[in-house]
């Protein structure tokens, strides 16, 4: 019989401590898958964030560096300055890396720094119990916007992966799901391609994963499933947001 | 061995360079600019060297904790208001410890304050200044020489303990010309093993400040301790000046220290009997020496271009053992000898 | 001997160059020396100056609360600094375009025309150096010989004609003295 399905090499053999139906457990799996495929692990630094990622290194087997809160994509830069031939990717949530890492991941994409950002946007902040996050839609509840969110009140969600298309710095852009049998190959073939980009030196990919939160949506996992379909993609639409072309440079 | 006409700025990224850094990160800030054009210009042109205008203090810092961690010799450099802002970043690297350089140009606060020298920031940089339980090695130049050669210290000392160090200058420590003769560069002694730089064929690690067992958290604190406890016996560095038959001591470190010795200069021609010790090392502090000084000398006077901040560990060290007096000036006021002199005589005379 | 001379003028009249030439030969003579510029926003309001501490003993502060030595390159920098000259000191004034006289009467004063003397010589750039021509004469604090060197090593690869325009306006500046 044909093995056609098993454990990333690159993922320990250990459980999650994920909540049942999280994306992130999915999110992790598909790294280590594109790690495999190209065959990178040994030469693959990865940085993981403050949030519920925060423990990432606990799966993935290759080596890790944790940022302090925000910081991934400055931290990533110095790593990947310093050993220009490695691949290094940042690991961040919604808050990290749109509200208190905002002007660390846009200069990095506008410097056109050759690492790939992993970017988990499940619309709160996860960790810390269910906080309004940048990512949050207008008028779905939280913590600390109890009525709902208010476009008046709290502004409006920010969508990070049109801005950074903006800069001439960031090469690949894709806004992937983690809902469905479908999307997740798509985001799994997604990350290795910004990983393949990296590699050839093309300069900033990010992939933004719309990622269920079932907990803090106070949802099952099969319904919060269908609600990022239903609602959550309508705010936050999925397919290639910007993508020049493996190979084309970025304007020097 | 020639000499270089050299500003202090300047001699502290030359010094850094020469001492095999090649990582630099830093953002604009007045009194030190002149230290990130030098970097801007030099590091470039040094083999492997990576300069980066980082978009904040606190992405500098993070992105020298990310060089570090791959195994550069890395630096960031700023002024108070600047520095108040990098503490995320040296609180990381002290937890995660990793070697890193931070130099520090002080200037007038709190808040913006102003571009004048001045040295406000002594509590910020010898209590850790970021939060949790660590310490800084805090190395403080009175001269640009000094500048020079304890920057070329500053990364022996980041490597060999693992922890970051401070350079704790002034506004005038930087801007001011000198004739400085640099050391030679000395080779690197890091291990590879802290180095993270993919795991190749072997096991992955990784370099984390989070540990959420309580126990574990309270190891990794007690295991920095027993470090700083080895860097508190050996790393201790100070100057004594004139202090053989004194009656009063001053204690002074940086530019002040300077000023402090053309004070006793003067009044030791008046024929009074005054000396100074200098810390070089703000931490570790040297206690000792003041405590040995006092079993013969009975008065001291702490002289700070603050509100009296070192003060607190000269009377910590003292415990009561010896009259300690203060004379200060916040603010980017620089006095002159002739003033601090007149402090001097009104404590001697009492 | 500890001798601290401020430097001052419009941005433009190479102040800071006066200031660090000086230093300079004072390196080159073996002294101990400090040349601090005046930084941040004062540069930016079209006025520089800087100070330069010589001394054969370790320098205490590189700041002249007294300066021993004046160098005024225009109207404003005599006002600036005359009440805080020490007694016994000297003033060089540009006095080509310094039309005020310092209201002291217990110092010295040098009435240098070196912005006069530097357009005669076709290049009013080098009145800075006809002024240190009068000033290293005046004081002795560094020979003309290592003045010249060490502004030859300043100036670097740049044209022998500017060095040699250097050398006469050194030379014309040195002249106004007896």
């Amino acid at each position: 019989m044909k093995k056609v399905f098993s454990r990333p090499k690159s993922l320990k053999n250990v459980a999650f401590h994920y909540c049942a139906g999280c994306g992130h457990s999915i999110t992790h799996r598909l790294i280590c898958d594109a790690v495999d495929q190209l065959g990178i692990r040994g030469i693959t630094i990865g940085v993981p964030p403050a949030g519920c990622a925060v423990l990432a290194y606990n799966y993935f087997d290759m080596d890790m560096l944790e940022a302090p809160h925000g910081r991934g994509c400055a931290v990533a830069t110095g790593i990947k300055r310093t050993l220009p031939d490695r691949v290094v990717f940042s690991y961040q949530g919604d808050g990290d890396l749109a509200a208190i890492g905002t002007a660390e991941t846009f200069h990095a994409a506008n410097r056109g720094e050759n690492i790939t950002v992993i970017f988990i946007n499940n619309a709160v902040y996860g960790m810390t119990g269910g906080q309004m996050a940048p990512t949050t839609l207008l008028g779905m509840t939280s913590t600390t916007s109890p009525p709902g969110r208010s476009a008046i009140l709290d502004g409006h969600p920010i969508r990070m992966s049109e801005i950074l298309a903006q800069l001439d710095g960031a090469t690949y852009i894709e806004r992937c799901a983690v809902n469905t049998p479908q999307n997740i190959l798509r985001a799994g073939r997604a990350i290795r391609k910004a990983f393949q980009y990296q590699m050839d030196g093309v300069g900033f990919t990010m992939i933004e994963v719309l990622s269920q939160c079932p907990t803090n949506w106070k949802m099952t996992a099969a319904e919060s499933c269908r609600w990022v379909d239903e609602v959550m993609a309508q705010t936050f639409p999925v397919g290639v947001i910007k993508d020049i072309g493996k190979g084309e440079r970025h304007a020097d | 061995m020639d000499k270089t006409l050299i500003s202090g700025n300047w001699a502290c990224g030359e010094a850094a360079i020469r001492a095999g850094c090649r990582f630099y990160a830093g953002y604009p800030i007045t009194p030190q600019n002149e230290l990130t054009e030098y970097m801007a210009e030099h590091m470039r042109q040094a083999e492997g060297g990576t300069f980066i205008q980082a978009e904040s203090e606190i992405a500098a810092v993070n992105m020298v904790l990310g060089a570090s961690a791959a195994g550069a010799r890395a630096m960031t450099s700023s002024s108070s208001p600047g520095i108040s802002l990098k503490q995320e970043g040296i609180s990381a690297l002290a937890a995660d410890e990793l070697p890193a350089v931070v130099v520090n140009m002080m200037r007038g606060g709190p808040g913006l304050g102003n571009i004048l020298p001045s040295q406000g920031d002594y509590f910020q940089a010898t209590r850790g200044g970021g939060h949790g339980d660590y310490r800084t090695i805090v190395l403080a130049p009175s001269s640009v020489q000094e500048l020079a050669d304890l920057t070329m210290d500053a990364f022996d000392l980041a490597d060999a303990y693992r922890n970051p160090v401070m350079i704790l200058g002034d506004g005038m420590t930087g801007q001011m010309m000198e004739p400085v003769v640099f050391g030679k560069p000395r080779p690197r002694h890091y291990s590879e093993k802290y180095v993270l730089k993919g795991s190749g064929e072997g096991k992955s690690r990784f370099i984390r400040a989070l540990i959420l067992d309580a126990l574990r958290m309270e190891e990794h604190n007690w295991k920095l301790v027993r470090k700083y406890t080895v860097i508190a016996q050996k790393e201790v560095r100070f100057e004594t000046f004139r202090t053989g038959n004194a009656k009063l001591v001053i204690i002074a470190y940086g530019i002040a220290a300077r000023i402090a010795k053309g004070a006793i200069n003067r009044l030791r021609d008046s024929g009074y009997k005054v000396g100074l010790i200098r810390p070089i090392t703000l931490w570790p502090f040297p206690a000792q020496i003041i405590r040995d000084t006092a079993e013969r000398i009975g008065k001291f006077l702490v002289f700070e271009m603050s509100t009296g901040q070192m003060l607190e560990d000269v009377q910590l060290a003292l415990e009561g053992r010896a009259r300690v007096s203060f004379y200060g000036r916040p603010g980017g006021v620089v006095p002159t000898p002739a003033e601090l002199a007149k402090a001097i005589v009104q404590e001697y005379q009492r | 001997m500890q001798i601290k001379t401020v430097f001052a003028g419009f941005g433009g009249q190479g102040v800071l160059m006066m200031g660090y030439s000086l230093a300079h030969a004072a390196m080159n003579e073996g002294l101990h020396v400090t040349y601090l510029p005046s930084y941040g926003a004062e540069v930016r309001g079209g006025t520089a100056n800087c100070t330069v501490a010589v001394s054969d003993e370790e320098i205490a502060s590189p700041v002249a609360s007294q300066p021993d030595f004046i160098i005024a390159m225009n109207g404003p920098s005599l006002m600036a600094f005359q009440t805080r000259i020490a007694p016994g000191g000297a003033f060089f004034l540009n006095s080509s375009i310094i039309e005020g006289r310092p209201n002291r009467t217990d110092v010295s004063l040098f009435e240098i025309p070196a912005a006069g003397i530097a357009s005669d010589l076709g290049s009013p750039r080098v009145q800075n150096v006809v002024m240190m021509g009068a000033y290293v004469k005046a004081t002795r604090l560094v020979s003309a010989d290592t003045y010249l060197k060490s502004l030859k090593s300043i100036l670097g690869g740049r044209k022998k004609a500017a060095m040699e325009i250097n050398r006469k306006a050194f030379a014309a500046g040195y002249d106004t003295i007896d």
